[in-house]
């Protein structure tokens, strides 16, 4: 009640100032996009080159790949802290397959396996979110925490806290390839979002997701299958996650379980709201989660590349994300 | 409507037997760790448990209050790494100075929290994420991403080793003094009250004229509090200002707190539970300790996050009966 008092007093002050800030709302991301090319091409060195942008989208696919799913999981309402955990362990299986004899002695059919399998782990682990948040109804957060925690130490206790290094040109090409040139991995995210795009909007499942987001027990009271979607919201995340690992380990061609998708849980919530999901649920911006993965990266870079330390990049997305989940809860009405 | 009172009374038991079964569990490993291992009793491996889990049970206390608002605090582990730099800092001004400073700095990331969360209305979860990230960064662009090492000629070190009247360190003492400051203010001030009314609910806490905003700011500073002596426990017992430490703290204190048997969605819970869910959560990993001594098991650092998840989940499966219960009576 008091954030509507809020946002109304200014457009009774000045109806100017007040459309110019709901503007900014609804196009922050796309605002925000062009002043980062604009300050990057005036002041990073070397801007407008190839080489940087290959570099941003193979980077920045990881990103916008979790970054759909976990905006899938918050239009229900929830969130997945456990994404860059299922990363590793994604990660940490695929090798542990097609170095394993059997991968050796059956060369192709490992690699099929290396692909199918880690992905399925990746789903179970959804599975299993999915389960404590839809039957046990415990809270996202809490829920999503148990295999944060234990999930990374899976992938440690499966690889023995080792790194994994391996040489396999046909794994590799999912994140070394080129198709027209451009990275292999940019070409799949983009497909992804299509595909996800194409299920939040044209079926019946989209349809459900966003009505449970927007109310949850009137969406159960005329009829909503509400476990099934939410099962169905944290295993395509869980999975999506899954790719994710893949990719980055493929791209090392080296698996580190300690490293691998650290910290991607905070980069693909803030991918997610950058580019319009509300924490309450009831939206599903899927392209706008690429442009958000595509801001979260392009900070990064330029704090990067004009020698900005780490620590003080930490700082700067911190500030992101509070502005960002501010100007949202602005759009609330 | 008549039925209103058996429910509360069936509430009321329910509540007892959660917050029993955290002593009645914690009992039953004292009793089998003192019956399988010869020093488990001993006065070393006491004191040393104590000492190492100190931290734990500070930060566990603050984010007991948090929750009880129905609200998270992520940011402890971040916030403990930045003050223990803070303290490593005031360390050759003694204890007197130190600490108080580590406690101020820890209070100044609350109220930043506060901040955030009440007057930008931003989730609490959401709020305290950033917090973390920030509070980390500051560590490490406040101490150079070096560990910080303390002034040996103060006082400062001895808080851990000093003994108060020859018996218990004086980082048990302290700890001792904030759970029964907090668990007096629970229990017997209206602030207390408060924050457990603004966790049953918070519009009905508005309308009924409680100071909700000034007792939210209260619970966020005080975490930053408790967050900020632990990370003076963690200079002070480890002889270093140490800006990369705290990562999973949250974590622990939250499974504490929940192991307490503290609801997740506010309006319930107790100071001295959430201490005996600390205790026995570092117990576990004191018994995997002496037992991978015996040679019974030999789990490797990173079966450790695999026992704390699995952990944790048990008790939510526990804690989830009594909740979805009292979910169903509200309904």
């Amino acid at each position: 009640m008091s954030t509507r008092l809020e946002s109304a007093s200014p457009a009774t002050a000045s109806p100017a100032t007040a459309r110019a800030l709901r503007q900014l709302r609804r196009h922050g991301g796309l605002v925000a996009l062009l002043v980062l090319v604009l300050v990057n091409i005036a002041i990073t060195p070397n801007f407008l080159q190839l080489q940087t942008l290959f570099v941003n989208i193979s980077q920045v696919a990881t990103i916008a790949i979790v970054a759909i799913g976990m905006t899938l999981v918050i239009a229900t309402g929830g969130i997945d802290l456990s994404v860059g955990a299922v990363m590793a362990l994604a990660g940490a299986l695929a090798p542990l397959i097609f170095l394993s004899p059997f991968g050796v002695a059956y060369p192709a059919l490992g690699l099929v396996a290396a692909f199918t399998l880690p992905l399925l782990a990746a789903m179970a682990c959804g599975l299993f979110n999915g389960f404590m948040v839809s039957v046990l109804r415990v809270q996202p957060i809490i829920a999503t925490l148990i295999l944060f925690i234990s999930g990374r130490g899976i992938a440690q206790v499966l690889t023995n806290g080792n790194l994994q290094t391996f040489s396999n040109p046909s794994f590799s090409y999912l994140g070394t390839g080129r198709i027209l040139g451009l990275p292999f991995q940019g070409w799949l995210a983009l497909a992804l979002a299509g595909l996800v795009y194409w299920l939040v909007t044209r079926t019946l499942f989209g349809r459900y997701l966003l009505a449970i987001g927007g109310n949850e027990r009137a969406a159960r009271l005329s009829g909503v299958p509400v476990r099934r979607v939410k099962f169905g919201a944290y295993v395509i995340c869980a999975g999506l996650a899954g790719i994710a690992g893949l990719i980055v380990v493929a791209i090392n061609s080296a698996s580190d379980a300690g490293r691998n998708g650290n910290l991607m849980e905070l980069d693909a919530i803030a991918a997610a709201v950058v580019g319009g999901a509300l924490l309450q649920g009831g939206r599903a911006p899927i392209f706008g989660a690429v442009l958000g993965a595509v801001i979260i990266q392009l900070v990064k870079y330029t704090l990067l590349a004009n020698g900005v330390e780490d620590e003080v990049a930490l700082i700067a997305k911190a500030f992101i994300i509070v502005v960002a989940v501010y100007l949202q809860a602005g759009r609330r009405e | 409507m008549g039925d209103a009172t058996t429910f509360d009374l069936r509430r009321y038991v329910r509540g007892q037997a959660q917050s029993n079964a955290v002593w009645l569990a914690l009992m039953a490993l004292i009793a089998f760790g003192l019956l399988r291992y010869d020093n488990f009793g001993g006065a070393y491996n006491i004191v040393s448990f104590l000492n190492y889990n100190s931290m734990f049970i500070v930060i566990s206390i603050g984010m007991c209050f948090v929750i009880m608002t129905g609200g998270i605090d992520l940011s402890v582990g971040s916030v403990a790494a930045f003050t223990s730099v803070v303290a490593a800092y005031l360390s050759p001004w003694g204890i007197e100075v130190a600490l108080p400073g580590g406690i101020l700095a820890g209070i100044a990331f609350g109220a930043v929290n506060a901040f955030v969360i009440i007057l930008m209305r931003v989730p609490p979860f959401i709020a305290t994420l950033a917090t973390m990230l920030a509070a980390k960064g500051g560590a490490l662009v406040l101490s150079g991403a070096q560990t910080i090492s303390v002034d040996w000629g103060s006082n400062f070190t001895k808080l851990g080793m000093e003994k108060a009247f020859g018996v218990v360190p004086w980082t048990i003492v302290l700890v001792a003094i904030v759970a029964l400051a907090a668990w007096f203010v629970l229990e017997r001030t209206s602030l207390g009250r408060t924050v457990l009314a603004i966790g049953g609910g918070e519009d009905a806490s508005v309308l009924m004229g409680l100071e909700v905003d000034r007792t939210k700011a209260f619970v966020y500073m005080l975490s930053g509090a408790c967050a900020g002596i632990a990370g003076v426990f963690l200079a002070s017992g480890f002889g270093a200002g140490q800006p990369l430490e705290g990562v999973g703290w949250e974590l622990s204190a939250i499974a504490s707190v929940v192991v307490g048997g503290t609801l997740l969605t506010g309006g319930l819970g107790s100071v001295p539970a959430t201490v005996a869910g600390a205790l026995l959560l570092g117990l576990v990993f004191n018994i995997l300790n002496f037992e991978n001594g015996r040679g019974t098991i030999s789990l490797s650092a990173y079966w450790q996050l695999v026992v704390r998840g699995g952990f944790l989940f048990i008790v939510i499966l526990l804690q989830n009966r009594v909740s979805s219960a009292r979910a169903a009576e509200d309904h």
